[in-house]
């Protein structure tokens, strides 16, 4: 179709961004402000920032997410401190490394924070229009480099970069029984010409599929016979920006539901009319957000499942409900929502659906997120097969940078997985092949007592900074509350008491046990039963200190043994991931490597040993080898 | 240059000459200052690595806890003039496998690794010992070490002992994923009574760990020798010959823990050389389904051989199941034996010798006589040449093996009881992911598993995470 249409050549920017949902937000933002001029396409500008699934940003690991990316410079914790209704700390209970940050978004205001955001960043030019087209030229060596893109409209836009920021949009399929309509997530247009361009350019296209559930109308819901669920007073921002003061609000509820035996009967009546039982869908759904079908079938043991009833903002009476997801024929949704407690008289605003949708296989790229056979393309997001607005924003930012970074004729950067979750998300899917949605988990992370969500500003300010995404005024205040941090800790460790009657008692008042030798303050907090706060009465010389330096302090000081055991790991992870290999190694020059690892090698070809290691197929005596001849590579051009 | 200090023992499987212990890296000579004494039995006394010369030899004792575990000459060498350019010590100690492998516990657990397979060549290579054009080789090493060191490692793990390690890895899988299931969607799920099930689970995963730990010591976990497999068709005396190789060893003969029905096996000495003979169900082509269960698993058995003895007799002609059974198994190290010799021979040397090179196998003959000990003794000779020759390819790798499997096994019990240690001080469940993690990430090394996603698998089995 695209080729009966004019071409013309119009402006020329040094990056494309193609998509602006949440990776394609961090990845347009990054790239302009590091001073590339910069063009940010969309199938339309009602769809910037947009959440099409569920109502909030944050959660398990995927908190930690957001605030890496706030510590690098992105946007999308500041934009969820603008836009949230309710905040809560989750796993409080349990170790400082698993504390995650959630928030309840109003929808309509995070899009809307976003684009003002957008459409105020200077360098920053935005376009609704669908990109059909990679531009590209061969190159002698067999590989290709990006020189433009082309949009349905027949207009060239010649630029240097591009990032494929698709979503679920290309190709995309909304289906709810024996309904098929083909538009992206909400109605919203689809992306159609785009993926015959990637695999025409030699990219290997995958089919994923994932799912949302209704929206009903507030009016139709009895909350009185449901848990109410309450936010945390008082509220820890995402931003390392932004203070608990500055967030001060009026918090929306959340209501807790139960599914029951008559639900999980109608579900098992229907089955044969889901789409996904049926084999309707073909593409790969995801383990961990399971449809309501998925659960009833694969958990038959389970008498009932929870369901949490989220405002979509405050600007609307829709209300999500977590945990149902389906793609049930219409009316077997309304019979099946209708059956739960509180939702008798339900009216569906919105029908739950599955989408399918195109995206690449993500082992064609770097951990730079450049696409390994063409030069000056990037891909992030839910375009390489991951899910979750924060995945993406993760992914967006790193990509906008390496993006601006190439044009700029600056080495990449990557983080690995002993620095962010967001490394641990990148080397996962450059390395590990993935045949679903991959979402970020806590236990994906072997190193995530050092990757705690308090401490993203001290794993990556400075790295941030050097990139060009921290302003200055920031970074001093930051090194200020890293040194007050020092100073406390050696204060601390320097403050003894002498095991006096007094001291003895204000111990034992305290809940604890009397010191029989000269003991410091740093050692009395390793003890469980005493807080910072408690230890004040025994600390005439201490001076008020904000209360996050506080807690960096006390976590340092009681978990320092399992501290300093995964920094010992991270340094024997380090010298794999620091024996870099050449772009252009071959592989078959390298004698007794095992025939699967050679082929595995070979199509991954691994930026380090490290990334090599964590192939699968490539075995421990096969790094052996690998290092030998690496040395022996060096060594003969030394010699030389 | 390495940071660590590795360790391995040097020598094969010799029962009976010397065995030497290699301690390399910056930590040898404080490795072995924990450990061996020297002066004489009645006043003995601490080394003094200090004032020793490099490539020094010394007289003395290696000790565990002021007991003398056996009479020694150590080798002190400092770097850069060894081998692997680090700091090296090897002791020669009076071998015999059991108190070879306890003075190599003692050097490990004075801190010293155990080294990987080639890993000393690898460390020579790296450190400029060897030079470019023998790099090749290096690689060569390391990678055919690597192999025969997993052939080893299923091979001597096998039946029971396995579906132990299992069954203890699945339990504290289940409890990682428990863990890690509430700690991902923390609404959906609660660890309510949690630390009780697993303090209580821990206390049984620990004592199976131990006594597969004291299993190990007693040497009945892993059976240790030159792995030898007698094939031949049915009736040509291959459990005579087995009979009449043990008949003199009959006092050391072991049970092994694995033995199947179908194949028999048998630990003996031959000049001093540990032995494991499997008597296999005779070869041919079978249609008898029960017979042919047999048949398969000698085939099994070959695939796994170090040494495969062939017998074919004498007594009636060779025929096409001859030629069948020798033809998948060319690769392997084959001694051909002509039984039955005190009978009148309808089959000579030359036939055998004829088959042999149809199925290209270039097998030594020898006629032997199972049943009245004709050429029993060259037969011997034989075996053990082969295996000072380095024909027989198999090394250090197999003692080695058991050892690094005991070492896994003893990570495993130090990671459960952190784990245990960590429940007691009221430590959040995260921090108890960290240790049982450890624990089955050792006991999956013996099984030689990569672990990678499994915890990321099994929650997903298990538990019912959605939004």
């Amino acid at each position: 179709m695209t080729n009966t249409i004019p071409e013309y050549t119009t402006d020329s920017y040094d990056v494309a961004i193609i998509g602006a949902g949440h990776a394609g937000c961090e990845a347009a933002l990054a790239s302009a402000r590091l001073g590339c001029e910069t063009i940010c396409f969309m199938v339309s500008t009602d769809t910037i920032a947009m959440m099409p699934c569920n109502p909030n940003i944050g959660g398990t690991s995927k908190g930690h997410l957001v605030r890496e990316v706030d510590a690098l410079g992105g946007e999308m914790g500041k934009n969820i401190d603008k836009a949230f209704i309710q905040s809560k700390m989750l796993n409080r209970s349990k170790g400082p490394a698993v504390h995650s940050l959630r928030a309840q978004a109003d929808k309509q205001r995070y899009s809307n924070c976003m684009r003002a955001v957008m459409e105020n960043t200077p360098h920053l030019t935005l376009r609704q229009a669908e990109v059909s087209e990679l531009l590209y030229e061969e190159l002698p060596d067999g590989t290709k480099r990006v020189t433009g893109v082309k949009t349905v409209s027949g207009a060239i836009y010649p630029c240097k970069a591009a990032v494929l920021c698709s979503g679920v949009y290309l190709n995309a399929r909304c289906i709810f029984g024996e309904v098929s309509t083909y538009t992206g997530p909400n109605g919203t247009p689809r992306a159609t010409h785009l993926t015959d361009s990637l695999i025409a350019a030699g990219i290997e296209m995958y089919r994923f599929k994932t799912g949302t559930p209704a929206r009903i109308d507030r009016r139709s819901i009895d909350f009185s016979v449901m848990e109410e669920q309450r936010g945390d007073e008082p509220i820890v921002p995402f931003s390392f920006t932004n203070t608990p003061e500055e967030l001060e609000r009026e918090q929306a509820l959340c209501y807790l539901a139960y599914t029951n035996e008559e639900t999980h009967r109608i579900i098992r009546a229907n089955l044969d009319r889901s789409p996904l039982f049926s084999g309707d869908i073909k593409g790969s759904g995801p383990r961990y957000c399971p449809s309501i079908e998925d659960k009833v079938v694969k958990f038959p043991e389970k008498d009932r499942h929870q369901i949490f009833i989220e405002p979509e903002g405050e600007y609307t009476n829709e209300m999500y409900l977590s945990g149902m997801s389906s793609s049930l024929p219409e009316e077997v949704q309304i019979a099946m929502y209708r059956s739960i407690r509180g939702l008798e008289h339900a009216k569906i605003v919105r029908n739950a659906y599955a989408i399918e949708y195109d995206c690449i296989n993500p082992l064609q790229l770097y951990p730079t997120l450049e696409c390994k056979k063409i030069h000056g393309f990037f891909s992030a997001g839910q375009s390489n097969g991951s899910s979750g607005y924060e995945e993406a924003a993760a992914q967006g930012i790193i990509a906008g940078i390496n993006a601006s970074r190439y044009v700029q004729g600056k080495d990449g950067i990557t983080l690995d997985r002993s620095q962010a979750y967001i490394g641990v998300l990148i080397d996962d899917l450059v390395t590990k092949e993935t045949h679903e949605p991959y979402r970020m988990m806590t236990s994906r992370a072997e190193y995530r007592l050092l990757l705690r969500q308090d401490n993203a500003d001290l794993r990556l300010t400075e790295i941030g900074h050097e990139i060009g995404l921290i302003p200055e005024e920031r970074y001093q205040k930051f090194l200020m509350k890293k040194q007050a941090i020092e100073d406390e800790l050696e204060r601390l460790s320097l403050a003894v008491l002498g095991a006096s009657r007094e001291v003895c008692e204000t111990l034992v008042g305290l809940g604890s046990s009397e010191i029989h030798t000269a003991t410091s303050l740093l050692e009395l907090l390793r003890r469980p039963e005493l807080s910072y706060e408690s230890l004040a009465p025994l600390d005439p010389e201490r001076k008020p200190l904000p209360a996050d330096v506080i807690e960096q302090v006390v976590i340092n000081i009681r978990y320092e043994g399992y501290i300093e055991r995964q920094l010992q790991q991270v340094e024997q992870f380090k010298k794999l991931e620091n024996r870099k290999i050449p772009a252009d190694f071959d592989y078959d020059a390298v004698p007794s490597l095992r025939l699967e690892a050679r082929q595995k090698l070979k199509l991954f070809r691994p930026v380090n040993v490290g990334q090599a290691s964590r192939i699968s197929g490539v075995s421990p005596a096969d790094i052996s080898v690998l290092l030998v001849f690496l040395t022996r590579v060096l060594r003969g051009e030394a010699q030389e | 240059m390495s940071t660590d200090t590795i360790a391995a023992i040097a020598t094969g499987l010799s029962a009976g000459g010397i065995s030497i212990i290699r301690i390399s890296g910056p930590e040898a000579s404080s490795i072995a200052s924990g450990i061996f004494r020297v002066g004489n039995k009645e006043n003995l006394s601490m080394p003094s690595f200090e004032q020793w010369e490099s490539h020094t030899v010394h007289y003395g004792f290696v000790v565990e806890d002021d007991r003398i575990v056996d009479e020694v000459m150590l080798l002190y060498l400092k770097a850069p003039k060894t081998y692997t350019r680090e700091d090296t010590i090897e002791i020669d100690c009076h071998g015999g496998i059991v108190v070879t492998k306890r003075i190599l516990s003692l050097v490990l657990s004075h801190g010293a690794r155990l080294a990987e397979p080639g890993e000393f060549t690898k460390r020579a290579f790296l450190n400029g010992r060897i030079d470019l054009s023998q790099a090749e080789a290096v690689m060569g090493i390391i990678s055919a070490k690597n192999d025969l060191a997993l052939r080893n490692s299923v091979k001597q793990l096998r039946g029971k002992l396995r579906t132990r390690i299992l069954s203890v890895r699945e339990e504290i899988l289940n409890a990682v994923a428990e863990i890690e299931a509430a700690l991902d969607q923390p609404e959906y799920y609660t660890l309510d009574g949690f630390r009780e099930r697993l303090s209580e689970s821990l206390e049984r995963q620990s004592a199976e760990i131990r006594r597969l730990i004291r299993s190990a010591d007693d040497g009945r976990m892993m059976s240790e020798g030159i792995r030898t497999v007698i094939l031949g068709k049915p009736n040509v005396g291959k459990s005579s010959l087995l009979n009449a190789l043990l008949e003199e060893d009959r006092a050391i003969v072991t049970d092994i823990a694995g033995t199947t029905r179908d194949t028999l096996t048998e630990e003996i000495r031959v000049n001093g050389i540990s032995l494991v003979l499997v008597d296999t169900a005779g070869i041919r082509n079978t249609l008898d389904p029960v017979e042919e269960i047999g048949v398969r698993k000698a085939r099994e058995q070959a695939q796994e051989a170090d040494l495969i003895l062939f017998v074919a007799d004498a007594s009636v002609p060779l025929d096409e199941n001859d030629k069948e059974i020798l033809r998948g198994h060319t690769n392997a190290r084959v001694l051909a034996l002509l039984n039955k010799s005190d009978l009148s021979p309808v089959t000579t040397e030359e036939d055998l010798k004829n088959l042999l090179s149809a199925c290209g196998c270039d097998a030594e003959i020898l006629s032997i006589s199972a049943k009245d000990g004709a050429g029993l003794n060259e037969l011997r000779d034989k075996i053990s040449g082969m295996f000072f020759s380095g024909d027989i390819l198999t090394d250090d790798e197999v003692a080695i093996t058991a050892e690094r499997q005991k070492e896994c096994l003893y990570e495993a019990e130090a990671s459960l009881s952190h784990v245990l240690e960590a429940l007691s001080e009221d430590m959040p469940e995260d921090f108890l992911s960290i240790d049982l993690m450890g624990a089955y990430g050792a006991l999956s090394r013996i099984l030689g598993e990569e672990v990678d996603e499994d915890l990321i698998d099994r929650i997903f089995e298990t538990f019912c995470l959605g939004k």
